[in-house]
């Protein structure tokens, strides 16, 4: 009896091999510390733009050793990772505000591993440092919103449409309107539902001098309401991640209500939370002149259609309770320093429509004043009667109150504000657009660069050290048959290695501990094996007919085994978060792998070996 | 040259002991279900909600001018412990229900410490985890346990037959409520890395059970005379090298990430040592007599085949 495989198993794994290797070979190279330009606004760098870089950098002696672009950015290696510091510093104050700076580890891949595909693996923010957000978008705050927006909307179209009523009432799910007769809200209902009919459900309330309307949103157009808010909420963070300057950000939804924001290589955790959380936003209000808020104060009743609020100093002032202008108009935001007063500014652009509005606006009150209100919403858990209950809170400050000199266009400033801290972080916050709803951080995961890199050394440290172990045991027990193991065990690792990195999945530290496991697993295997043949030799079988019983009949135990540790990484993987989802990747496919390696890839080899033999005294085994 | 262990040879009446070995394991499930029950397991801020912060200091250091230092500036219930060295420090602050901004504490910590305290802190790690988030990842844990022990079951059912997927799933419970027991006895800290590696010795226990399984059916198969007891005695006995150099191998690398991983894994490696050792011990003594209390015996497994016959071929 003769053990042999048709040539095509021979040649499979031949491609094994070489494609392991070939798609594992980007992991050897190390990375360079990089700067990279982009252009918020256009989303693409000017030539021009890298050649000034040039010149400022040559200035200061910190030539890049390569310059590349890439997909609209710059990206600058540099020899050291002092010389990518200061260099991004430099460009950072160069600059204007359209550009954002970021530093980013550039892995060298030569330029033909990259053309067919050739990438490193990515390594998670445990291995390279950086922060993991998961942000919880508070949805039931966009019923609110919506309810603010068609109090205001039904005000003034029910009034363009001269349909009369008494007044629009908010309350927190719905709105009434209040009619002096049941005719009136006839003559109402009818226009409403034409208009409204898609996103709102009219209900009739009471009779005669006290008919109304309850309106509340339809359910249908709520779920697309909160889709939509966190949408924006996703798009709007992306934005304000790309002004923080962090290269190779993810941002995505998790679940129904949140967000998933990791941000490799941040450092400065507090501002990221600072920006990421934030919320504020400009109002534009005329100021109800001629009233008295500090009455308004003392008796908590500000006069019909106008509003108490508070400067920063505390000083009451009654606003209009008509907007003119939202910052949804602002296209562009950046600070400076007011040339009146000397003080921080921010310096706003308008899109079309919000200069026509705002130039229209304004124009009709010139010589009267005009209020800057800024909004912050907050949001804090309390514990109540034993549940966890979210609330928004929302803070109104007056910054600034001005007289219309002129109608305002398309381009002014805003001052009061109180550190250029303030107008820049503001500046950032208009430049990105609001959130839909507001957020808070519900889980946080930082790791330093200093602990990411002492991560890769260990886990890397006592993979090496455990394999080296498995090695010398195998070849110590099992001699030559060991020896065959090993070399399957090695290409398992490989393997691994070249599939994480084609599948550019994420190798974290439970990632490195899942490898050590399968290590473990994968020997199994072939200590089923190698056991099964020493028996059947014990038996008297001869050495092919033992082999190639061994390996038959441990078949099914193998199969059996690792379907089962994969029905338990498959769990993992579909319950788990983060962490675990990364010990359960690189578990999976490391059993799949050992089932190839150590049960095929071995026997190949024991077949060239032994296979064609005719006669053998004894196995090495 | 390692001697070859004739294990082959060995003849150790396993289930002979059977009684002794189950009662040994029901008393230890019960120590592990009443520790369990009163002392409970030392959950990580993954589960409890809270904010953890890991600083480094470029040399060693005292931990009481530290925690003065985090009291001075209301962070008075905060515990302050060595992680690994005597210069790494780890700081635990409970959750807070009625803070607006938990998600800052980490920064504030942080700011505390670089105004005062010893010199050159470097934050190395934060993790912060709010309440809700807290409990559900406990709630998912579980259920992660509970879909990984049904998924099995029904595969080993299809594969081999119910009883031996109960005896599975019985030498799996075992296993697992033994490593949670020993947590709740030594109250290491159980985090969700502790939580995968107690997910894979479910998968690691049930590699060893399915091994001397599928033993026992081929022994059905070859020893047409012998007894049940017998036939199931000498699987145990014919897996028995297989079980303990694949333990061992395994151990070896485990030990390997205990000394060498790190803190960051020394939880995870210790959970998965106890249940490998837990594993090797219950495939041996724990799952064939499982089997056999339940019933498994020639004909279940090798039917005569006949009309209506429920048991399926496996």
């Amino acid at each position: 009896m003769r053990n042999a495989y048709p040539v095509w198993v021979y040649a499979l794994i031949a491609v094994a091999i070489l494609a392991g290797g070939l798609y594992a070979l980007p992991n050897i190279f190390p990375e360079d510390p990089a700067v990279q330009v982009s252009n918020a606004r256009t989303g693409e760098v000017e030539p021009a733009v890298a050649s000034i870089i040039d010149v400022i950098l040559s200035a200061q002696g910190l030539e890049a050793r390569q310059v590349e672009e890439r997909e609209g950015q710059l990206l600058l290696r540099f020899d050291s990772a002092d010389h990518q510091l200061r260099s991004a510093d430099v460009l950072r104050g160069a600059l204007d505000d359209d550009h954002v700076v970021a530093l980013n580890l550039a892995p060298a891949t030569p330029q033909w591993l990259r053309a067919v595909n050739g990438r490193p693996m990515s390594l998670g923010l445990d291995l390279r440092g950086g922060v993991h957000f998961l942000m919880e978008v508070d949805l039931n705050a966009v019923i609110g919103t919506a309810m603010e927006r068609y109090t205001n909307e039904f005000r003034g179209r029910l009034r363009e449409e001269r349909l009369a009523f008494e007044d629009v009432e908010r309350s927190a799910r719905h709105l009434t309107v209040t009619f002096a007769s049941e005719q009136d809200r006839a003559a109402a209902l009818t226009w409403l539902n034409r208009q409204y009919r898609a996103e709102l459900d009219f209900r009739e309330r009471g009779a005669g001098e006290d008919s109304s309307l309850e309106v509340t949103l339809d359910s249908d157009h709520l779920t697309e309401l909160r889709r939509l808010a966190l949408q924006q909420n996703i798009s709007t963070l992306r934005k304000r991640v790309d002004e923080l300057g962090v290269a190779e950000p993810i941002i995505a939804q998790q679940g129904e209500s949140r967000i998933v924001v990791q941000l490799p290589g941040v450092q400065d955790t507090a501002r990221a939370k600072e920006i990421l959380g934030a919320t504020a936003t400009l109002e534009f209000r005329m100021v109800a002149e001629g009233t008295d808020a500090r009455e308004a104060q003392r008796t908590g009743r500000a006069p019909s259609g106008t509003r108490l609020y508070f400067e920063r100093d505390g000083t009451p002032v009654l606003l209009q309770r008509r907007v003119m202008l939202t910052g949804d108009y602002i296209t562009g935001a950046s600070s400076g320093i007011a040339q009146d007063t000397g003080g921080p500014a921010v310096f706003i652009n308008l899109d079309g429509q919000g200069a026509r509005i705002f130039s229209r606006v304004t124009a009709e009150n010139v010589g009267r004043l005009m209020a800057t209100v800024f909004i912050e919403t907050t949001t804090e858990t309390t514990e109540e009667d034993g549940e966890l209950v979210r609330r928004t809170s929302r803070s109104e400050e007056v910054i600034n109150i001005a007289r219309i000199n002129e109608p305002l266009g398309r381009r002014f400033q805003i001052t009061g504000l109180e550190s250029t801290r303030e107008a820049h972080n503001l500046a950032l916050l208009l430049r990105a657009g609001a959130l839909a709803a507001p957020m808070s951080i519900v889980e946080e995961r930082t790791v330093g660069p200093s602990l990411g890199q002492e991560n890769i050394d260990r886990g890397m440290q006592s993979v090496i050290i455990g394999f080296i172990g498995v090695m010398l045991f195998m070849i110590l027990y099992y001699r030559v048959f060991g020896l065959i193991a090993n070399f399957a065990l090695a290409l398992n690792l490989v393997l691994i290695v070249s599939i994480l990195s084609l599948l550019q999945a994420t190798l974290t530290l439970p990632g490195i501990a899942g490898i050590v496991l399968v290590v473990g697993i994968a020997v199994d295997a072939n200590v089923l094996i190698f056991e099964r043949i020493r028996e059947e030799l014990r038996n008297g079988m001869s050495p092919q007919a033992a082999i190639s019983s061994g390996y038959e009949r441990a078949f099914s135990t193998i199969a059996d085994a690792n379907v089962t540790t994969l029905i338990a990484a498959v769990v993992l993987f579909l319950f788990g978060t983060g962490p675990i989802k990364g010990f359960a990747i690189t578990l999976s496919i490391g059993v799949v792998v050992s089932m190839f390696t150590a049960i095929v890839v071995t026997r190949a080899i024991v077949n060239l070996t032994y296979g064609r033999r005719r006669r053998i005294a004894r196995l090495s085994i | 040259m390692l001697p070859h262990i004739n294990f082959a040879e060995s003849n150790i009446n396993f289930l002979g002991h059977r009684k002794m070995a189950v009662m040994i394991s029901v008393i230890l499930v019960l120590v592990s279900i009443a520790l369990l029950a009163t002392r409970g397991l030392n959950f990580g801020v993954d589960f409890t909600g809270g904010t953890l912060v890991e600083v480094g200091y470029p040399q060693a250091v005292e931990l009481d001018p530290i925690r003065q230092q985090l009291a001075d500036n209301d962070f008075e219930r905060a515990t302050v412990q060595y992680f690994g060295t005597s210069r790494d420090v780890l700081i635990r602050l409970p959750p807070r229900v009625d803070d607006p901004d938990q998600a800052a504490l980490s920064n504030e910590v942080l700011r505390a410490l670089q105004a005062g305290g010893p010199e050159g802190v470097d934050l190395r790690r934060v993790e912060f985890v709010g309440p809700a988030v807290g409990e559900e990842l406990r709630e998912q844990g579980g259920l992660a346990m509970i879909y990984a022990l049904f998924g099995i079951l029904i595969y080993v059912a299809v594969r081999f037959e119910w009883r031996f997927a109960v005896g599975a799933v019985l030498a799996l419970v075992h296993d697992v409520t033994l490593t949670l027991g020993f947590f709740a006895l030594t109250q290491i800290e159980f985090d969700l890395a502790v939580l995968a590696a107690v997910l894979a010795v479910i998968g690691y226990s049930l590699n060893d059970t399915i091994v001397v399984y599928d033993r026992i059916r081929e022994n059905f198969r070859i020893l047409r005379k012998e007894s049940t007891e017998f036939v199931m005695n000498n699987a145990v006995n014919k897996t028995l090298a297989r079980t303990i150099v694949t333990s061992m191998t395994t151990l070896l690398v485990l030990v390997a990430l205990f000394v060498l991983g790190g803190a960051a894994l020394n939880n995870f490696a210790i959970a998965l040592i106890v249940g490998v050792l837990i594993g090797t011990y219950s495939s041996i003594f724990i799952a064939a007599a499982a089997a056999l209390m339940l019933g498994v015996d020639r004909k279940v497994l090798l039917p005569v085949k006949k009309e209506g016959a429920e048991e399926e071929t496996p």
